[in-house]
Order: C-alpha cells, then sequence, then structure tokens
C-alpha cells in the first residue's frame, strides 16, 4: 500500500441490517440477493398506505441487555452495536483516549422516544417521563453514548444531513484524522423510524413504495415499475485510522478512505437537482486524488423513487461515462436505512473492493429506457482498467439538498 | 402498607430493574453514587418507580439527601407509616 502522511484506512467494520445482524450476513445477503423487505405485523395500522417495510433481524434490546436498553432509544442501540462490532473488528486497538473520536449520528433521531415520552406525560403526569428521554432523542446521543463506552475523548460529532448523515459522518471522520485531531476515529450512522407516524408522514410526501402484496419486489432501482422506497432500520459503524498508526500496530486493512466531497443542491427541499449529485462526486475524486478511470464500481444511493434514480443515473454517466463504471443499487435488498444508508453502503462499498466483487441489484427486471449506466444484476468481478489499485465511490443523498461522495480505494 | 423488611427487599430488585447492579451488591451501607455507580438520571428513576411501587412520595428535594441504601429505605418506610 502506498500512503501519504495524511492517508486513512479503515480498519474495522459494524453493521445491524435488515440482512443480518452483522457485518458478514449482511454481505452474504447482499451477494445472495435477497430482500429483507417484509410485511409488517397485524398489529400495524391497516388504513396505512404503506403495511411493509425492512426490519432489522436483530432486535438491539436483546443485544445490549434491559439496562442500557431503556436508556437509549433503538436508533442509538443499532449505532452501539455496530460500534461495538467494528471495534472488535478492528481488533480492539490500543489507543491514547484524548486521540480516539467518534462521529455518529442518525438521519433523523428518537423520535419513537419522544411520541412515548408524549404518551406517558399525557397519561401519567411528567414525573413519569423517563430522564433518559431527552439524551434519547439527541441527534448527538449515540455519539455520546459510543464516547463513553470506548473512552473516546477527541471529540464527538454528529453531523445530521438526513439520508446522506452516514456517509457525513464517515467524511467528518476523514477530516479528523487528516488535520491531527485524532489517530482513530469509529463513524457511521443509526436509524430506527419504522413508527406509523413515520410511514404516515413519508407517504404524504408520496415517496414510499406501497406495493404491499410483494415487499420483498418493492423496492427496484432503475427499474420502470419503481413506486417509491423501501423503509429500513438499522446501523453501520466503521472504524478509521491514520496510515501511520494502523500500521505500528498491524492492523489489517479494508480499503483507504481516500476522500469525501459535499454539495448542496440550493434547489429544493426534497427533489434533487442533480447538479449538486455531479459536484459532490467530481470533489470527492478530486479531495481523493483519485482519476475518474480508477473508479470501477459506485454504490448508488438510488432509492427507488421514480424522480431520483433517473437523476443520479444522469450524473453518474456525465461524471464517469456511460457505462463506465459497474453501479451497484444495494437499497434493492436492504431497503432505505435513511441516516444509516451512508454507513451501511459504504460498508458494501469496502468490501466490494476488498473482495473485488460488487453487489447484484435486485428486481431491475425492467430498466428505465436509455438507462446510461451498467448496473448489476448479478455479483459482477471488479477489474481494473488502468492498473491503478481499484476505486469505488458511495453515493448518499438527504432531504435538504444534502450531497456526500465517499472515495475508497483497494489498499 | 409495607413493613420495614419488606422495602429492604424489595427496593434492591427496583435498583437491580433499572441500573443493573446485582441485587446482592445492594447492601444497606452502600452510596448509590460512590459505591453503585448510579448516575443522577437512573437515580431518579429508581425514585419514581420505588415511589410506585409502595404508594410514597420522594419529593425532589429529598432527593440529594438520600446517599446511601438504608437511607432511602428508612425514608420510604417513614413516608409509608
Amino acid at each position: 500500500m502506498s500512503t501519504t502522511e495524511d492517508t486513512v484506512v479503515v480498519t474495522g467494520l459494524g453493521a445491524t441490517t435488515p440482512l443480518g445482524g452483522d457485518v458478514r450476513t449482511t454481505w452474504q445477503g447482499l451477494l445472495a440477493g435477497r430482500s429483507g423487505a417484509r410485511a409488517l405485523p397485524d398489529t400495524w395500522p391497516q388504513d396505512l398506505p404503506v403495511r411493509f417495510a425492512a426490519t432489522a433481524v436483530a432486535d438491539p434490546a436483546e443485544i445490549v441487555g434491559r439496562v442500557t436498553a431503556r436508556r437509549m432509544d433503538r436508533w442509538q442501540l443499532f449505532a452501539l452495536v455496530a460500534a461495538r462490532e467494528a471495534w472488535q473488528d478492528a481488533g480492539a486497538p490500543e489507543v491514547d483516549p484524548t486521540r480516539l473520536g467518534v462521529v455518529v449520528c442518525p438521519g433523523l433521531g428518537g423520535i419513537s422516544s419522544i411520541l412515548a415520552s408524549y404518551e406517558t406525560y399525557q397519561t401519567q403526569g411528567w414525573r413519569r417521563v423517563s430522564p433518559y428521554t431527552i439524551p434519547s432523542v439527541m441527534g448527538n446521543g449515540a455519539a455520546g453514548w459510543i464516547s463513553m463506552e470506548f473512552g473516546a475523548q477527541a471529540g464527538a460529532h454528529a453531523p445530521i444531513s438526513a439520508c446522506a448523515s452516514g456517509a457525513e459522518a464517515i467524511g467528518y471522520a476523514i477530516d479528523m484524522i487528516r488535520s491531527g485531531r485524532a489517530d482513530v476515529v469509529l463513524a457511521g450512522a443509526g436509524e430506527a423510524f419504522i413508527l406509523p407516524v413515520a410511514i404516515a408522514s413519508f407517504a404524504a410526501m408520496r415517496a414510499m413504495s406501497q406495493r404491499n402484496d410483494d415487499p420483498e419486489g418493492a423496492s427496484r432501482p432503475f427499474d420502470k415499475g419503481r413506486d417509491g422506497f423501501v423503509i429500513g432500520e438499522g446501523g453501520g459503524v466503521i472504524v478509521l485510522e491514520s496510515a501511520a498508526h494502523a500500521r505500528r500496530r498491524g492492523a489489517r486493512v479494508y480499503a483507504v478512505a481516500a476522500g469525501a466531497g459535499y454539495s448542496a443542491d440550493a434547489h429544493h427541499i426534497s427533489a434533487p437537482s442533480g447538479v449538486g449529485a455531479r459536484a459532490a462526486m467530481r470533489f470527492a475524486l478530486d479531495a481523493a486524488r483519485v482519476k475518474i478511470d480508477d473508479v470501477v464500481h459506485v454504490n448508488a444511493h438510488a432509492t427507488s423513487t421514480p424522480a431520483g434514480d433517473v437523476v443520479e443515473a444522469a450524473a453518474l454517466a456525465e461524471v464517469f461515462g456511460a457505462g463506465k463504471v459497474v453501479v451497484s443499487a444495494t437499497k434493492s435488498m436492504t431497503g432505505h436505512l435513511l441516516g444509516a444508508t451512508g454507513a451501511v453502503e459504504s460498508i458494501a462499498t469496502i468490501l466490494a473492493l476488498a473482495e473485488k466483487v460488487a453487489p447484484p441489484t435486485i428486481n431491475l427486471d425492467d430498466p428505465e429506457d436509455d438507462l446510461p449506466i451498467d448496473v448489476a444484476t448479478e455479483p459482477r468481478e471488479l477489474r481494473s482498467r488502468t492498473g491503478a489499485p481499484l476505486a469505488a465511490v458511495n453515493n448518499s443523498f438527504g432531504f435538504g439538498g444534502h450531497n456526500v461522495s465517499l472515495v475508497f480505494t483497494a489498499p | 402498607m409495607a413493613t420495614l423488611e419488606e422495602i429492604r427487599v424489595a427496593f434492591p430488585q427496583i435498583v437491580n430493574e433499572i441500573a443493573g447492579v446485582p441485587v446482592a451488591e445492594v447492601q444497606l451501607d452502600k452510596a448509590f453514587s460512590g459505591d453503585l455507580d448510579i448516575d443522577s438520571l437512573s437515580m431518579v428513576e429508581i425514585m419514581v418507580a420505588a415511589e410506585e411501587r409502595f404508594g410514597v412520595k420522594i419529593p425532589d428535594d429529598q432527593l440529594n439527601k438520600l446517599v446511601t441504601v438504608n437511607e432511602v429505605v428508612d425514608y420510604i418506610h417513614s413516608q409509608a407509616a
């Protein structure tokens, strides 16, 4: 691996998703083309237009135990479970606490906790409201809890940007290491928003698939039959480390976290412009000092909404050239993990590089006419076109017009 | 009305339920913060649960004065009596 003084590497991965309770099972599910979407239980309000979701396989409350579970919102528990896995996967590095950072956030936060406390307040009065309500609702809550668990004193941050949050967290973490503030950073996101009011609210935006008779076929990025996103839940955290620190302790390196690019559409609160997406990808490639032709794979944001997918496809074709890179839309399997999506899809991107295989995109039975990109519908081997180390991009876009692109390269 | 003995048995179970401290460690001479490592927010939860369980009122101004398990048990008993 050729590294410079400011090279940042990925040394640990953790995830809990609708496909599996850890990274290994999630990755196996992705390669197998499995859908994590399923019908919600009969107790789900039947008047809602959406009655399915990509629910997490592993209940984080059972994993962390009763005492921790009562103090934290479900989104925070997902992040904590993923952080623990990532930390162990990295070999539980010895690191000076003042050189260890945390960047973890949700897209939205602890809505279920505020709803529960509102109910308690209405029925039993203020004294019965949990004193952990505010920490559970706080978008920076998981960063705080995780910093406590690992003794991370270099800073705990929560750069929230809706569905770009997980990617933005990783970008912030790269900057923390590059600017000399930390040697090791736990970065990622969690989200738990499969609630009736959430589905009512997203459905009010006409953003969700209503394919209730076929949950597994509902998330179908780039397919003509797509009718909106499928809500998912879970968490993803990675361990980022300065290359020098990783080398000193002989850590296994999955990939180089080569750079992040950001832009704001400044256009519409929920509809993408495409201009911002292109800018974010180009800024990321510049920041990573990676040539366009070295990029072999993109994990697209591709949420399966009618508007978003075509705009991203056009942006990808313009930046990389039509059909030049192998595109995967893993939300076809995981559903849309909202704020956690950028973290979980970064893990998929990193493993694609490490194993030289792009995961498939399922449900792409009838692609958009003249789709200008090459979408893998089966696992696809990744090969360098230039002889340079393989490079891959993960795109994440959020309501509010936030665009974040991350570039990873093979070590 | 709970007897002193009943409170001594039931209160450590509340502490265990909320803060995860093993029942056997919740001994009368132990301080919540110093010995049992129970933080201020969990302490609020424990007091509210105790109020519910024993049908007493533990005003907020008492909270900081009740340092040990025994002090809480005695206070609950005095209010329940």
